[in-house]
């Protein structure tokens, strides 16, 4: 029975570990909220000098070269430079609305990988699964040709649609983990005040699970951005395929591919400029 | 205000070990009354606690608040749970809300009360635990004991008839205790039934009614605090006591 008892309610133990006297608030004031799930570019933060200042090398890095190169070398590259960024629209356009229904999709399959019917779970658990398994490449191709064999999608419509499902399964799990750091006592405070369990989702859980995933949901755009470039598989003229249709009119294909990717460098490095921002407007509000 | 009645209450927690949490626990808080619960860590008192408002379902037997039996599945939790405040060891206080908001929105979303008269309210429960100033301050801008204050501020705002306290006081620095334990006598005083969770023996033997000393999810002894403390008759009573005093 003594036994028994020490190993009782494993939860309170742990929360009143050190010793049952212990007043330490430290392990409470510890609890901050991060989620650190990126697998695009690092974003710059002003207390993360190191990474501050690679990116400011980089950033200056890539503008002085390409601007060099415009400015030395007009007859090549300044050609290149303005056929390729006639690919910019087209880029951001399929990324944008791409994104826009990729966080409704992944809003929608999130909750629904939280809630408490295990069949809504599992749908939700099924469709990330499955669409983390394949790359968004074949995705692309397998909406683009394998059903426009039925169905004609026209090329930005299949380009969104498949980055949408894509980076819907992405966003679903961010989605999850960011309700999941939201410390349980929140929810038992919400409901210990008679609150309901969707009135507490509503009012108390989500606006602060939108303050933790709003820095990792810029992040896929930015991975989205740059992932977009596959759409250039399907014959969307986006930066690449702009610059790959000059190198076969032209064979250049060392100086066109050096402007696309200083051209891909500088839009995600300002882009992960502007995410460290905000990430540091919400820190400071938190 | 109301009592609170607990009759031969079983929690288990299942798993592959089944842990059995509380164990036949019968314990009565009378209409104004203040009951604290002490015991070593792991003893099944915040277990106990946690059964009143339904945050854990009890396994088997009977809590009573006043008549109504909150044990029963029948019985409307949210509406019960509306006349239980609850403070927490961890505050547990709204992050992204101020003070205010922390204090107003459940009476605004439960209750149904208008924006004006909530926040009225809630200034005047601050006034009552001392943090007038403080109203549109975010909970991570105070100390720990200003936050549990707040908190405490926030169960009272739906005008529970009981008020439960697990741990309290165990997740601050020593020199903010104090004024928690203050507004909590001051709130003893004016005749609210209070069911506390403590480790602080001053407190339980200055402000309580009863004490009860639980150990292995099992009600060891209940007394008034100074023969508790003094005199307790268990023998597993007294070597706790002479562990911690």
């Amino acid at each position: 029975m003594e036994k028994k008892g020490i190993n009782i309610n494993k939860e309170e133990l742990s929360k009143t570990n050190n010793n049952f006297f212990s007043k330490s608030s430290s392990f409470i004031k510890s609890k901050s909220l991060n989620l650190n799930m990126t697998d695009g570019v690092l974003i710059p933060s002003k207390s993360n000098q190191g990474v501050f200042s690679s990116w400011r090398i980089t950033f200056v890095g890539a503008l002085l070269l390409l601007g060099s190169l415009i400015i030395f070398s007009p007859e090549v590259y300044r050609k290149i430079f303005l056929v390729c960024i006639q690919g910019i629209p087209v880029t951001f356009e399929c990324t944008i609305f791409a994104i826009i229904f990729a966080i409704i999709i992944g809003i929608i399959s999130g909750l629904q990988s939280v809630s408490q019917k295990s069949i809504v779970r599992k749908i939700s658990g099924v469709y990330v699964q499955l669409i983390r398994g394949i790359p968004l490449l074949v995705q692309l191709i397998f909406i683009y040709y394998a059903v426009g064999k039925f169905l004609h999608i026209q090329g930005m419509l299949a380009a969104i649609l498949a980055m949408a499902i894509c980076f819907g399964a992405y966003i679903s799990e961010i989605v999850r983990a960011g309700i999941e750091s939201i410390p349980k006592g929140q929810m038992e405070a919400a409901i210990a005040l008679g609150m309901s369990r969707r009135q507490a989702f509503t009012d108390i859980i989500l606006p602060q699970t939108i303050k933790v995933i709003l820095p990792a949901i810029s992040n896929e755009f930015i991975s989205m951005l740059k992932d977009s470039s596959l759409v250039s598989a399907i014959a969307l003229s986006d930066i690449l395929r702009r610059g790959r249709e000059y190198i076969s009119r032209t064979f250049l294909s060392l100086e066109t591919m050096l402007v696309v990717a200083l051209i891909y460098l500088i839009i995600t490095l300002m882009l992960s400029w502007l995410v460290g921002k905000l990430e540091e407007r919400l820190k400071k509000n938190g | 205000m109301a009592s609170i009645t607990i009759k031969n209450l079983y929690k288990d927690y299942e798993s592959e070990n089944t842990i059995h949490a509380v164990i036949d626990a019968s314990l009565t808080v009378k209409d104004g009354q203040t009951v604290c619960i002490i015991g070593p860590s792991g003893s099944g008192k915040s277990t106990l606690l946690r059964t009143i408002n339904r945050l854990e379902p009890a396994t088997a037997g009977q809590i009573f608040i006043d008549e109504t039996e909150i044990t029963n599945p029948q019985s409307d939790i949210r509406g019960i749970r509306e006349q239980i405040g609850m403070v927490f060891q961890s505050f547990n206080l709204f992050p992204h809300l101020s003070v205010l908001k922390n204090i107003s929105i459940s009476p605004i979303k439960v209750k149904k009360l208008s924006v004006k008269e909530a926040e009225k309210q809630a200034h005047e429960l601050l006034k009552k635990v001392g943090l007038e100033d403080k109203a549109d301050v975010y909970p991570s801008q105070l100390s720990g004991g200003q936050q549990q204050r707040v908190a405490i501020a926030r169960a009272l705002a739906m005008e529970p008839k009981v008020m439960l306290f697990d741990e309290p006081t165990s997740a601050l620095d020593p020199e903010m205790i104090k004024e928690v334990l203050d507004v909590m006598q001051d709130l003893s005083k004016s005749g609210m039934t209070m069911l506390i969770v403590t480790h602080e023996m001053g407190f339980a033997k200055a402000a309580s009614d009863k004490v009860v000393f639980m150990d292995c999810g099992q009600i060891i002894e209940e007394n008034k605090p100074e023969i508790l403390f003094s005199n307790p008759s268990s023998p597993r009573t007294k070597t706790f006591l002479e562990h911690i005093l």
